[in-house]
């Protein structure tokens, strides 16, 4: 066990943990923000998507050793940013949600894309959005809710 | 206001006690996020707290206007907890922006065959079950209120109407909110709903009207809303590791060494309670119990354990394969079913074509993994939070597996539905409840909560069976069908009484189409043994046998020479054979949707597509609901394949009642029928192969395809939508392979056909 000092959501939180525990896991077990979400373990559904430096993390597999000074960002927050704000909107305008379970980490993955790309193409979002898996289902609609908050046309353009 | 003398909660109460009769305060409640205007996405200021009246155990309103409804059933992302208030709200006249739902417990009170039966998610049983009596408890509610008014007024209830959350008497000019009526309607005996007119559906203001999901504001900001995010004060965190070999046995373990460890609160074995013939309950493992799970799950690492892994440890997928090809060189074990004379009418066919069909387990894998957070408490009582399915109805329920294990009395346990992130079928299996209280009992009645690694999920679920099915067809000179054949080969166990009984999920209807259609048919069916756990997924058997059958009738019409949709919809014109009863599927309903989606897809000029592209057709009846689809798929020269589009068009009856879920649950069927063209689970030493999503892969965005849905309305009562809509897409897509490459798929996943060309 050490003690860690990390900079989650703009506040400086101290945990005591062992150095090999996920980020994931000290988020949701000793900090309480359980809206970031356990899917694989293993970095292969993007369930637990958070920022790092506003990069697209896998807390899953990130250990809190490892964190350091980097800013800490998870879904409870990502709506105070303005690119945050537009995505959380046009997934409801979308109503993009089934079961709902991936869908923080989508709308993480979602707002790093639009943080860089803020007019991505389908090939944009196809590659920044595989690494997130959603069992029910619901591409079609993540697609139009990334468009829909970027502002730019909604169509798939994608061949047919 | 009339009832000015409503001012505190305190007053209310001494009011509502003193009506008697089913008029109860029951809390407070906070309108949230409505569905139109802007999303609200920041915290609000909460509203004042005000009483609730309830009229009945479904609906309260409160003296400011605040209407709550109760959904009865699971959630677990099919939407039925936005749609069932939808019902009711619209016969209520609710302004549904004054509406706020609340999540029932599992309770026998909402389980009456007047409130739609049962709360569970599974058969797409709802939507029929649920259009009529939410919408009579509405319009009885509703009632309530006019008749409140009318007393008030002093006129008959004949002249009063109503607008959203107002009785209205035009006559008189007068508006009264229902919050102004609810005390006196809370004293009024509930009128028959049976007798009661409900609205014209021209008339209707909720149903039909995309709604947004009650949740989804609370899941784009990550509030705690599911069975993982549950929090009970001094709770701890559970792992529970159980034989890889299904059902094995604790021998020895080290337990005392794990408990030393540093954050571990305990560690036990878990023995299993009584006889589990389906595999699914509480099983023989080892508990760890620790202040964080990850924690418990790391110490796991250190745990030794040695198994007596039973009866099935020799079981593999290759012994399964070996056993189904031979079995479909005897003589079939059973008939099923038989119409005409199926060996004559072979023997004397034109032509004759002849075709083995393979699918194989699959494993459930809702994205959320299987938890419960529960608490034994000393006391006797059992409170469990279980993102659940079915938590009652059957042997596997959670109260019966609870009562079994615990040795409790139903009373004594309190089951919260919390909402489920996915189900697909996994959680009408409550092992993972079970499990929770048992380890918080033997933890010394702490509450807990207990959380399994996706490799667990991977490993321990109640799987679709594979099947395999050994089709015969026969021509007659005119190319039409004259008769089909099926060996069908499955999984059983024996049961009680030494006899082979069929696993869950792992039967074929005899009955399933062209069945009733050809002159000439018979199924048959050979049982080979099977020592896994197997239930339900998503549109159970259908999304297997679909699969074969809707492949099989392709290929005759390949055979035949003909169009494959004009030759379904010849099949379906074909007059009942003599000696056969069709029963279910309404002909003239799947015909109109095959030629729609005909229309929709541009089915007839398909022949311009280039080489490597095709488009296939399928389609299917399950769940009452009727679908035809038609996927485009392009086959890359080096044999990699992607669904460009698919065209859905369903008949599920004379209402769609959410738009919104209704299509996200038809996209969601058709991302998922692709998914399990990719996905199989082996058995190897009595064990699960496949580990996490790295080797049972998930479609993702880039191969998730274009999607056109389109509903066909007529005039039958509306039926569900969580499952009717896959089935038809594996074949679709096989079909469409087919036309793209001249190549069969008839084993599944696809991914062992080979598929480059040149």
């Amino acid at each position: 066990m050490a003690t860690y000092t990390i900079n989650v959501n703009g506040k400086t939180e101290t945990v005591e943990a062992d150095p090999a525990m996920p980020l994931l896991w000290v988020l949701r077990d000793k900090l309480g923000l359980v809206g970031t979400k356990f899917g694989c373990g293993v970095a292969s559904c993007g369930a637990c998507t958070v920022h790092l430096d506003g990069k697209v993390t896998r807390a899953c597999i990130t250990q809190v050793s490892t964190v350091g000074a980097q800013r800490v960002t998870t879904i409870e927050a990502i709506g105070e940013t303005p690119k945050g704000q537009a995505v959380q909107k046009a997934w409801l305008d979308v109503d993009v949600m089934q079961c709902g379970y991936c869908q923080a980490g989508q709308v993480m993955a979602a707002t790093a894309l639009l943080n860089t790309n803020p007019a991505p193409s389908d090939a944009d979002i196809d590659a920044a959005m595989q690494g997130n898996a959603c069992r029910c289902g619901t591409y079609k609609r993540i697609r139009e809710a990334i468009k829909t908050a970027a502002g730019v046309d909604t169509k798939d353009k994608r061949e047919v | 206001m009339a009832d000015g003398n409503i001012v505190t909660s305190r007053r209310f109460f001494l009011l509502a006690s003193a009506a008697g009769g089913g008029l109860l305060l029951s809390g407070c409640m906070t309108p949230a996020d409505t569905t139109d205007g802007a999303p609200v996405l920041a915290a609000e200021p909460a509203p004042p707290p005000a009483p609730v009246v309830d009229l009945n155990i479904f609906v309260a309103i409160s003296p400011e206007g605040t209407i709550r409804i109760v959904a009865k059933n699971p959630e677990i992302g099919q939407g039925i907890k936005t749609m069932l208030p939808m019902l009711v709200a619209e016969e209520l006249d609710a302004d549904w922006s004054k509406v706020v739902i609340e999540q029932a417990d599992a309770d026998a009170k909402y389980t009456a065959q007047t409130m739609g039966g049962g709360q569970i998610a599974g058969g797409s049983f709802a939507t029929p079950q649920h259009w009529g009596p939410m919408r009579q408890i509405g319009a009885g509610t509703r009632h309530m209120l006019i008749q409140a008014a009318a007393a008030r007024l002093g006129k008959p209830v004949e002249e009063f109407t109503t607008e959203p959350s107002i009785v209205v008497h035009a006559a008189s000019n007068t508006r009264i909110p229902y919050g102004d009526l609810v005390v006196d309607a809370a004293k009024l005996t509930p009128p028959d709903v049976a007798t009661l007119k409900m609205k014209d559906p021209k008339d209707y203001r909720i149903i039909g009207k995309p709604m947004r999901n009650w949740d989804s504001p609370k899941i784009v900001r990550g509030e705690p809303i599911f069975g993982i995010d549950q929090k009970v004060e001094g709770m701890k965190f559970a792992y529970f590791e159980k034989c890889p070999v299904f059902g094995g046995k604790v021998l020895t373990t080290n337990t005392d060494e794990i408990k030393a460890l540093p954050g571990i609160v305990d560690c036990f074995v878990v023995k299993q309670v009584g006889d589990l013939p389906t595999k699914m309950g509480l099983l023989d493992g080892v508990a760890i119990v620790a202040n964080d799970w990850w924690t418990a799950k790391n110490a796991a690492t250190k745990l030794k354990i040695t198994w007596d892994e039973g009866v099935s440890k020799d079981e593999s997928t290759t012994q399964y394969d070996a056993k189904a090809a031979e079995l479909a060189k005897a003589a079939p074990m059973s008939n099923l079913s038989k119409v005409g004379d199926v060996d004559a009418a072979l023997k004397g066919a034109a032509k004759t074509i002849e075709a083995s069909y393979v699918y194989p387990f699959l494993v459930h894998a809702p994205l959320e993994p299987m938890n419960c957070t529960a608490h034994a408490k000393a006391d006797g009582t059992v409170e469990v939070w279980a993102p659940t399915q079915r938590p009652d109805m059957g042997a596997n329920g959670a109260f019966t597996l609870i009562q079994n294990a615990l040795g409790v009395t139903k009373d004594k346990i309190t089951i919260h539905m919390v909402r489920a992130g996915g189900g697909f079928g996994r959680r009408l299996d409550n092992d993972y409840a079970v499990e929770a209280a048992a380890i918080s009992k033997q933890a010394g009645n702490i509450p807990i909560k207990l959380i399994w690694t996706r490799e667990q999920d991977v490993q321990h679920d109640p799987y679709r069976p594979g099947g395999y099915h050994n089709f015969k067809a026969g021509l007659d000179k005119d190319n039409n069908l004259v008769a089909l054949s099926n060996h069908f080969i499955t999984f059983g166990r024996p049961n009680a009484t030494g006899a082979m009984a069929v696993l869950a999920s792992a039967t074929s209807p005899p009955q399933e189409f062209p069945a009733n259609y050809v002159p000439n048919h018979s199924y048959n069916q050979s049982v080979m043994m099977g020592g896994m756990p197997t239930g339900p997924l998503r549109a159970p058997t259908s999304n297997a046998v679909c699969f074969a059958h809707q492949s099989f009738i392709d290929e005759i019409a390949h055979a035949a020479g003909k169009d494959p949709l004009a030759f379904r919809l010849e099949l379906l014109n074909l007059p009942v054979p003599a000696g056969a009863n069709r029963t279910g599927m309404n002909a003239d309903r799947m015909k109109d949707v095959i030629r729609i989606v005909g229309e929709r897809s541009g089915w007839a000029n398909r022949a311009s597509l280039p080489k490597g592209t095709g488009m296939g057709v399928a389609f299917y009846f399950s769940h009452q609901g009727y679908f035809a689809q038609v996927a485009k798929v392009k086959v890359a020269q080096n044999g990699s394949w992607r669904v460009l589009k698919v065209w859905s068009v369903g008949d599920v009856g004379s209402q769609i009642i959410n738009p919104f879920n209704a299509h996200n649950q038809v996209e969601g069927s058709i991302v998922d029928g692709i998914s399990e063209m990719h996905q199989k689970i082996t058995f190897d030493k009595g064990r699960t192969v496949q580990t996490n999503f790295y080797d049972m892969p998930l479609l993702r965005m880039d191969y998730a395809p274009q999607i056109d849905s389109h509903f066909h309305i007529t005039s039958f009562n509306p039926t569900g939508l969580g499952e009717p809509a896959l089935p038809p897409v594996l074949p679709a897509v096989a079909n469409a392979i087919f036309a793209a490459t001249g190549k069969r798929i008839r084993t599944l996943p696809v991914a062992q056909a080979e598929l480059r060309w040149t």
